[in-house]
């Protein structure tokens, strides 16, 4: 229901259900009674069973419980325990799709700079700390994972079509997404029966978006999609891929998109880290076939998330403690390498935890290379309350133009009045 | 005296005090969240704001003139009639077929409830795939009749047919118990008569099954109505989970409307006025259907 943030976030779980097996429950059974309950409220899996309990070892005083639902849930749960004053854990997880909404009352929540955030700030690179930040200055959230971006292809289909398979040319092939879109129309000269260069336009579009130093929002809050050109060209040059008769026109999360991962009905998907656990298991029969190139444009982020700290919460310096050591490197590592969440701090980038990672289902591609890489460049895009729900509304207009319904000017007309509805 | 009086207050009393315990509930879980909807409905009253500022019919207004809403209210009524119509008349069939002589009766019985107990996601997932575009059995059928690929969610009339068809299966076994279990009240010695007289099975039904369980007809379709404007579950899944139904809010709904409003927009007011006007919306579509099932003459 929150645009694309919806299907990423099942996503997420789907990734991180493979690797399940902490255990949970805190180690020491009964401790004396001054102990502080600091309960920290999740949503899908984070990985901290773990870390629960190594942090209730190095400070004896702290029992921690964790509450864990499902993303959607958890994340309408935070919006109604806010409004009525009851019911938000110590620490709150928060999706990046969710982040602008909350970011909107930022009453609600300490400042994290207030307890001491501004001593890690350079754990973080610059834009991930700049997202959780509201309009008035006040530090809301510690960035846990990311997502990064870069772009999935079909190496076998590529091969039929005549392109290149090493991922370095192919990689060479799009610095731009004008080269993308060239190369898919050599892709399409080729004429494979039922297969596309992209899926659909969800993706991409979100993509190319993500790149813009401004998005859907001013700093502001005020929403500038009419105004920005950037959202206009992002709109315009995915027409232009599907003009290219380049698009297979499957919705994303459809049922016709995971079964076309398996049958190849298209050879290149723009690909956040969680994806890949996506495609593993959607198309379990294409291992190999499927490798990583970078992304057009070189950067770009799509999910991870943030802990928060609830002014309800009874406890924050010390749940702020325990958020801060949560996303610490030496953590995100730990994460990294039993769930494969990717971490959100600059210093693992270097690390041979990251660097010499590699995923064999995709032709042993140096995955935690080319994400870093992706991340580490990106500029701050501002998310603003209800960027949700407008990339729903342009994901409309661009799903209508794909099957005909509209040309893209009416399309982009009618997006722009259901947007002004959402506001 | 004093014995006659508690007699009195006892024989007064007690019946309240047994019934009591309904109303509270009542009260406090029904009651009470309807009108406090009908007080959020007249505010600007947004879940993430603290400020609710008095509209008083505001909300309504801007209702009335959203051109979604009646697009909703649209779909509501199509999917309804798509759904409905078919699921009842089929359902009637089925019970005949079952009251009359069949090996194995409790076993077609039961099966009859088996899609009824199935789990309205887990039936909007299958059915999602089997009218799924490339891919989907339904589109694989038509094929062979040399019928086109046809993208079931991307047109109006395709995609209500598709949820109509959701609704169908589930609903029908259960439709069909119901007139059953109506049926078996039927006298026999009718149907016998009938017989004697040479009545075809069709015949029996229409002259005698359907008049003599009108009121269970009438209570059926009231039901299916009430269901059917409520429909949440189906679009909202057939639609990849987002709440507009599609990318031309083909299949939006009105409780896919509310739900977008409330907490999509966590746009309460406007979504406790849509909730309102649906009330009266379906109170109204359900005196309608009455009156309209009431001219099934009687025996």
């Amino acid at each position: 229901m929150r645009g694309l943030i919806a299907p990423a976030v099942t996503a997420l779980l789907l990734t991180s259900l493979a690797a399940c097996g902490g255990q949970s429950g805190p180690t020491a059974s009964k401790g004396p009674a001054e102990k502080t309950k600091i309960v920290i409220a999740t949503f899908n899996d984070f990985g901290y069973q773990s870390l629960y309990q190594e942090y209730e070892r190095l400070h004896p005083d702290i029992d921690v419980v964790e509450r864990v639902a499902a993303a959607e849930e958890h994340h309408r749960r935070i919006a109604t325990s806010l409004a009525t004053g009851k019911g938000a854990a110590d620490i709150e997880a928060i999706e990046e799709g969710w982040i602008g909404q909350f970011k909107a009352q930022p009453d609600k929540f300490a400042n994290l700079l207030d307890l001491g955030a501004g001593q890690i700030k350079d754990r973080w690179p610059a834009w991930k700390w700049q997202t959780s930040i509201s309009k008035d200055g006040k530090q809301l959230g510690l960035g846990t994972d990311v997502g990064g971006l870069a772009m999935c292809y079909r190496t076998d289909l590529f091969e039929k079509a005549g392109l290149p398979t090493d991922r370095e040319e192919v990689s060479a092939l799009w610095s731009t997404w004008d080269g993308y879109i060239e190369t898919g129309r050599k892709f399409a000269a080729a004429k494979l029966p039922k297969t596309a260069f992209f899926d659909g336009p969800v993706v991409m579009y979100r993509a190319v978006l993500g790149q813009a130093d401004v998005g859907l929002y001013n700093t502001d809050d005020t929403v500038v999609v009419e105004t920005n050109p950037a959202v206009r060209a992002a709109f315009d040059k995915t027409i232009q891929a599907i003009d290219a008769g380049l698009s297979a026109k499957i919705t994303a999360w459809s049922a016709d998109w995971n079964a076309g991962f398996q049958r190849g009905s298209f050879a290149t998907i723009a690909c956040p880290s969680w994806m890949m656990a996506y495609i593993q298991e959607q198309a379990k029969n294409a291992a190999g076939k499927w490798d990583i190139a970078k992304i057009p444009g070189g950067t770009g982020n799509w999910g991870g998330s943030f802990l928060t700290v609830p002014k309800q919460g009874r406890n924050q310096q010390k749940a702020f403690e325990l958020a801060s050591w949560l996303t610490a490197p030496e953590q995100q590592a730990k994460v990294f390498r039993s769930k494969g969440n990717f971490p959100s701090t600059t210093k693992l980038y270097t690390d041979p935890v990251i660097t010499q990672f590699k995923n064999p289902f995709f032709n042993d591609a140096p995955v935690g290379k080319i994400f870093s890489e992706s991340v580490a460049t990106m500029k701050a895009q501002y998310l603003g309350p209800k960027a949700g729900d407008i990339n729903t509304a342009i994901n409309n207009a661009l799903g209508r133009v794909e099957q005909g319904k509209q040309s893209p000017t009416d399309a982009w007309n009618q997006a722009l009045v259901e947007i002004k509805k959402i506001l | 005296m004093i014995r006659s009086w508690l007699y009195r207050a006892d024989v007064k009393a007690s019946p309240y005090a047994y019934v009591l315990p309904f109303f509270l509930l009542f009260a406090a879980l029904g009651a009470f969240p309807i009108l406090y909807t009908g007080w959020v409905s007249l505010h600007d009253w947004s879940l993430l704001e603290d400020q609710h500022t008095f509209l008083g019919l505001g909300n309504y207004a801007e209702l009335l003139g959203d051109s979604y809403f009646w697009n909703a209210l649209f779909n509501t009524v199509s999917i309804l009639i798509l759904s409905t119509v078919p699921q009842l008349l089929l359902a009637l069939l089925l019970a005949h077929v079952l009251n009359g002589r069949l090996r194995g009766q409790t076993f077609w019985r039961v099966s009859m409830l088996l899609p009824n107990i199935t789990s309205v996601v887990a039936v909007a997932i299958i059915f999602g795939q089997l009218f799924g575009r490339d891919y989907g059995v339904v589109n694989w059928f038509l094929g062979l009749f040399g019928v086109g690929q046809i993208d079931w969610a991307a047109g109006t009339a395709t995609s209500h047919i598709a949820i109509a068809t959701m609704v169908i299966w589930r609903w029908t076994g259960y439709n069909a118990l119901i007139y059953l279990a109506a049926m078996q009240a039927v006298p026999q010695s009718l149907h016998e008569a009938a017989i004697i007289d040479g009545a075809t099975s069709l015949q029996r039904l229409m002259k005698i099954t359907i008049p003599a369980i009108r009121p269970t007809i009438i209570f059926t379709v009231i039901v299916s109505t009430i269901g059917g404007m409520q429909m949440l579950a189906e679009p909202l899944l057939f639609g990849g989970g987002q709440p507009t139904g599609g990318n031309d809010h083909q299949f939006q709904t009105l409780t896919l409307y509310l739900f977008e409003a409330g907490f999509g927009r966590f746009d309460f007011g406007y979504a406790s006025a849509t909730a309102w006007l649906m009330f009266v919306v379906i109170v109204m579509a359900a005196g309608i259907n009455y009156l309209f099932v009431r001219r099934i003459r009687s025996s």
